[in-house]
């Protein structure tokens, strides 16, 4: 039930055959933790981010799995090798069941 | 006690390598590696004690301007996103969004630049906080954000960012002259058991250290600002009732009119500085 979740990420446009790159993603999420309570002593249910997965062209690039002890708006920066142009697909998976996802192409001379 | 203060600015200077450093006399930076930001400049001509006003940028480590100058890496944009979506969320009885009136936030490019300012109808100097109050009761009808409300400070922090990089350019003349020199009394007035002034810290004593805390100019060019020390957005008149709480004294309320006055005149202080919110400082 989280709300306003937006992903951002950043690729850069283009890069030469077998360069390195740096990927950087952030989405807000407020990543309840579910060890808190409300003013009125109930505890507030866990909703947070569980799994962020990157792939390139299909193949894996990282698989997390994310614990409730992660704060707000997980950010991640990453690298990466890319041997050829193709698209970038970020997904983050919500305790709620949600699923966002995100996609960048890059072209690779 | 000058030795000191020397001392540990030569041995702060030493820590960082010369490559990282960004330089303290540097008069602009970049957002995005487009948008000018003024961080150095003369001194309006109001000011008497000043020769230069700084923003506090300057001020900051190299570590904490870095994330300043690249949204994706800036806090502050976070809470301005969340700000898109209210703004064009119908509400209230005249089912009205910003949208319907302003279209895009972009269009209102620098108006966050010339606020305090005047507005002739209602007769008072209006915050931009009390502007857009204003205009969700009066024109949506719907509830009033509040002052320093978080909703609130998430409008601002949009409508500064579609403002960075113009100067700030508050207007002190014709009917807003009292309420500066109001703003400017409170200034120069000593508050609380420690018998500080704004002054006393923010023009005697900027960039002399005050325990561990690296005193800036006292500017508020970058309102509302992303903190580290509490990882949410701060407003401007937030930020003075923590100043005056600090002098022991019994501050004045958010959204009084003491306030609505300081934040004029403080605002007219930075006129040349370029709009920065959301700022991100320490």
């Amino acid at each position: 039930m989280a709300e306003n979740v937006t992903p951002r990420v950043r690729v850069p446009g283009s890069a030469t055959a077998g360069e390195t790159i740096v990927l950087k993603t952030l989405i807000s999420h407020p990543m309840e933790s579910g060890q808190r309570k409300d003013g009125d002593g109930n505890p507030i249910p866990r909703s947070i981010i569980n799994r962020f997965t990157c792939t390139f062209n299909g193949e894996t690039v990282i698989d997390v799995k994310m614990e409730p002890a992660i704060s707000t708006n997980p950010y991640f920066e990453f690298e990466a090798v890319v041997p050829e142009s193709g698209t970038f697909e970020f997904t983050w998976y919500d305790d709620d069941g949600d699923v966002y996802t995100e996609t960048k192409d890059i072209t690779v001379s | 006690m000058k030795m000191n203060i020397a001392t540990a600015a030569l041995c702060a200077a030493m820590a960082i390598p010369a490559g990282m450093a960004l330089a303290q006399d540097q008069t602009e930076f970049l957002i995005n590696e487009e948008i000018a930001i003024t961080v150095q400049t003369d001194a309006p001509e109001h000011l008497d004690n000043l020769r230069e006003i700084r923003s506090g940028w300057t001020f900051r480590s190299p570590e904490t301007q870095k994330l300043q100058m690249d949204d994706f890496e800036n806090p502050g944009m976070i809470f301005a996103d969340d700000a898109r979506v209210a703004w064009n969320t119908v509400e209230g009885e005249a089912g009205e969004s910003c949208a319907s009136c302003h279209g895009e936030p972009e269009d209102l490019a620098g108006v966050r630049a010339v606020y305090p300012k005047w507005n002739e109808e209602a007769g008072e100097v209006r915050t931009l906080a009390m502007q857009i109050d204003a205009c969700r009761t009066e024109q949506m009808q719907a509830e009033a954000f509040g002052m320093d409300s978080g909703p609130m400070l998430n409008m601002e922090a949009l409508l500064a960012s579609v403002s960075r990089g113009f100067p700030v350019n508050v207007a002190i003349d014709g009917p807003a002259q009292e309420m500066w020199e109001k703003g400017r009394e409170i200034y120069y007035t000593r508050f609380g058991q420690l018998d500080l002034s704004c002054a006393n810290c923010h023009e005697d004593n900027y960039d002399n250290l005050i325990r561990a805390d690296h005193l800036s100019q006292g500017q508020i060019n970058g309102f509302p600002t992303y903190r580290l020390k509490n990882a949410r957005l701060n407003g401007v008149q937030g930020r003075f009732r923590g100043c005056i709480r600090d002098t022991r004294a019994q501050t004045f309320a958010v959204g009084s009119e003491e306030f609505i006055a300081l934040e004029l005149y403080v605002a007219s202080r930075g006129n040349g500085l370029s709009v920065e919110g959301p700022s991100v400082r320490n």
